[in-house]
């Protein structure tokens, strides 16, 4: 038996990893190949590279292997012993200290971050393991990244329904490239909201443009998944597939400032305190509701 | 506006009308065209809902109309009301048209009814946000901003009660109304059951089948027929910020209906009246919160006061102003507000069967909780505020 904990306390403790060289410097070659296979058109990138190709930089190429001391595959190769052998990405936070001069030579080092579980999540029993990469311009921090994968073991052909939600009968949401992120976060145990990555504003419902910037790239952050209820609704008449009358629809004010509806198990009151919880209905969907907070 | 309401026709009300929504459609059109004394082969524009059925060159070929130089839709459902008069009025005063009728048909009872849970509109993404929670009924999506509302303001359900004994109450008197000869009293609302807490069934209105028609034209033309015309003094849409259909719950603000905000501000702007110059007012009344909301949002109290406002008895026909003389929604029929429209015409014209005594505007609204629209008929052609 495999003490997961143990061995990712083992793998922090090496800390950083040693300084990965990029394969070439910062170009232009390169750069103009990533502006037309994003679709960005802005001019400006002619002596700096966009600050989100940072990691293009120091990728590994097509027949590239991991480093000895690479805390992510360190871990990795661990878990998929333990049984964990599916893997997806569920978070790529970056923070860019400056632009990146054509002609500069990057370094890479990463070390390991978190490592929590084991988690019941849409996709099955699993690990989110955090590693955390800085990049290097000579001594000078350049960007950083916070990346969070999810390890897991992938559920039986048939999973046992997380609740006894008459699924079959339950209206699904309709899903589109706007609001993927979303429903893909309900999957792996993640209430996610949407953020500008032009101005940062969150907002919820999503949407493809920033009402505020008028930005057309947006990110998200991974919600506490605790608010209060700011209203709701006692649902009697007329019945509601999959669900069984009667049952109690809340709006949430989330603490980190959106609303959003879902679902309520428990005596509802405006501005009680509750925290999200993930029903899973079938592979492709689980529907995030709410329970009244324990520490309230 | 220089354009007026001619002409106004209906089916009968019912539950189970027994003919295609078409056919609804047609006898309407050809009762309103009767009524204004004009022909088939004098309209040549015709209105209608986005959600409506019947398209026009349908309704066009059953009333033997020739050609249509004008024909148009307006979306989200029953907030297209006045907004199909605001087109005709609009055709008019272009010269797109001469002569446009506006027709909604349906049979909402035995058909499609609205209240059912719509599995299908979950395709629509705004949706995807609240049906597949269990929130897809238009009385739950009211419920969540009535209690938000009670929250803040401390009304209660009985003052929602009062607007649908009020309605009853005008119903009562009213032959066409379904409700003919049915008052109720605040305590049968409150024995009423749960739809969805905080809304009783009593909060909730009636599905019906049937279908109105108006007709408009020019002022001038409007002279030489036979009814005193209502003169379209203003008439609006409104939608407003973050706007979406029954669920705009991601605003600062729970308690208000700000595209209703926008319809009054335009209304008053461009019929150069105020609230307290209405002298009948025809409010859309699906659920009763949306009512005391508007009566806010319209001017005629301050926020968080149209309890007081109601419980005053100012809506009563003799009160200061007259609630909806023809039993509204809640009383007459759903008509998806066009028989408030058409009640509007009947008391500039001094006709209604709860006519009130010296009218010179009346205010309709159109769906709440939605984007929506307004109108003011007047009973004089004065001169519009440049
Ligand atoms: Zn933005």
């Amino acid at each position: 038996m495999i003490d997961i904990e143990k061995e990712a306390a083992r793998i922090a403790e090496q800390g950083e990893s040693a300084p990965r060289f990029a394969r070439d410097p910062v170009n232009l070659p390169m750069i103009n190949n990533w502006l037309e296979a994003i679709g960005d058109q802005h001019p400006g990138y002619t002596e700096v590279a966009p600050p989100a190709m940072v990691q293009v930089w120091t990728m590994a190429g097509l027949h590239g292997q991991r480093a000895l001391d690479d805390p992510l595959g360190a871990m990795m190769k661990i878990l998929d012993e333990a049984g964990y052998t599916s893997v997806v990405a569920t978070n790529s936070d970056q923070t860019y200290h400056r632009y990146l001069k054509v002609g500069e030579h990057l370094s890479v080092t990463t070390s390991l971050e978190d490592v929590t579980g084991p988690k019941q999540t849409g996709l099955g029993e699993g690990w989110f393991v955090t590693t955390r990469s800085t990049w290097w311009v000579g001594d000078e921090a350049v960007a950083e990244m916070r990346f969070r994968v999810l390890k897991f073991k992938p559920a039986a052909r048939s999973p046992e329904p997380a609740s006894e939600t008459p699924k079959a009968q339950a209206i699904r949401p309709s899903i589109n490239r706007d609001t993927e992120y979303f429903w893909e976060g309900c999957r792996v145990g993640e209430l996610r909201i949407q953020r500008c990555g032009g101005c940062g504003l969150l907002r919820h419902p999503p949407g493809p443009m920033c009402p505020e910037c008028g930005a057309t790239k947006p990110k998200y952050l991974v919600s506490d998944g605790r608010g209060v209820v700011y209203s709701y609704v006692v649902h009697h008449h007329p019945q509601v597939p999959g669900k069984q009358t009667p049952f109690v629809i809340a709006l949430i004010e989330l603490d980190e400032g959106v609303r959003m509806l879902g679902e309520l198990d428990g005596e509802p009151s405006i501005g009680l305190p509750v925290e999200v919880v993930f029903t899973k209905v079938d592979d492709e969907l689980t529907m995030p509701s709410w329970r009244p907070r324990a520490d309230r | 506006m220089n354009a007026a309401i001619v002409g106004i026709g209906a089916t009968d009300f019912s539950k189970d009308s027994g003919r295609s929504e078409l056919q609804l459609a047609a006898e309407a059109v050809r009762a309103a065209l009767a009524d204004a004394g004009l022909e088939p082969s004098d309209v040549d524009g015709l209105v209608s809902f986005t959600m409506d059925t019947n398209t026009e060159i349908a309704v066009a070929r059953e009333l033997g109309i020739p050609e249509l130089t004008f024909f148009s839709r307006v979306h989200y459902g029953g907030g297209a009301a006045c907004a199909t008069v605001q087109q005709a009025a609009m055709a008019i005063e272009t010269g797109a048209a001469r002569v446009v009728v506006c027709y909604r048909a349906f049979n909402e009872r035995s058909g499609h009814r609205f209240g059912q849970v719509q599995t299908a509109a979950a395709a629509n993404i705004d949706n995807s946000w609240s049906y597949p929670m269990g929130l897809g009924t238009p009385g739950a999506m009211v419920a969540m901003f009535a209690r938000r509302y009670m929250h803040e303001y401390g009304a209660t359900s009985e003052d929602f009660g009062r607007i649908a004994v009020i309605d009853r109450k005008h119903a009562a008197t009213n032959p066409h109304a379904w409700f003919h000869g049915r008052p109720i009293t605040l305590e049968d609302h409150q024995a009423s059951r749960w739809i969805a807490e905080p809304l009783r069934l009593l909060d909730c209105c009636q599905e019906s089948d049937g279908g109105v028609a108006l007709v408009v034209t020019s002022a001038e033309r409007a002279r030489d027929l036979p009814h005193k015309p209502a003169h379209i003094k203003a008439a609006t849409q409104g939608s407003s910020v973050d706007q979406f259909i029954m669920t705009s719950y991601y605003r600062d603000d729970l308690t208000g209906l700000p595209e209703m905000g926008v319809v009054a501000r335009g209304l008053w702007e461009k019929s150069g009246i105020g609230p307290s110059d209405v002298d009948v007012a025809v409010l859309y009344d699906h659920f009763t919160p949306f009512v005391l909301v508007q009566l806010e949002e319209l001017g005629f109290c301050g926020k968080g006061e149209a309890r007081d406002f109601v419980a005053s008895g100012a809506l009563e026909l003799d009160g200061a102003l007259p609630l909806n003389p023809h039993g509204g929604q809640l009383g007459e029929a759903y008509l998806h507000g066009m028989n408030g429209i058409a009640e509007g015409v009947r008391q500039v014209r001094g006709t209604a069967v709860n006519q009130v005594a010296n009218v010179e505007h009346v205010l309709v609204t159109a769906g709440t909780g939605v984007p929506t629209s307004g109108l003011v008929l007047a009973q004089s052609v004065e001169p519009v505020r440049p």
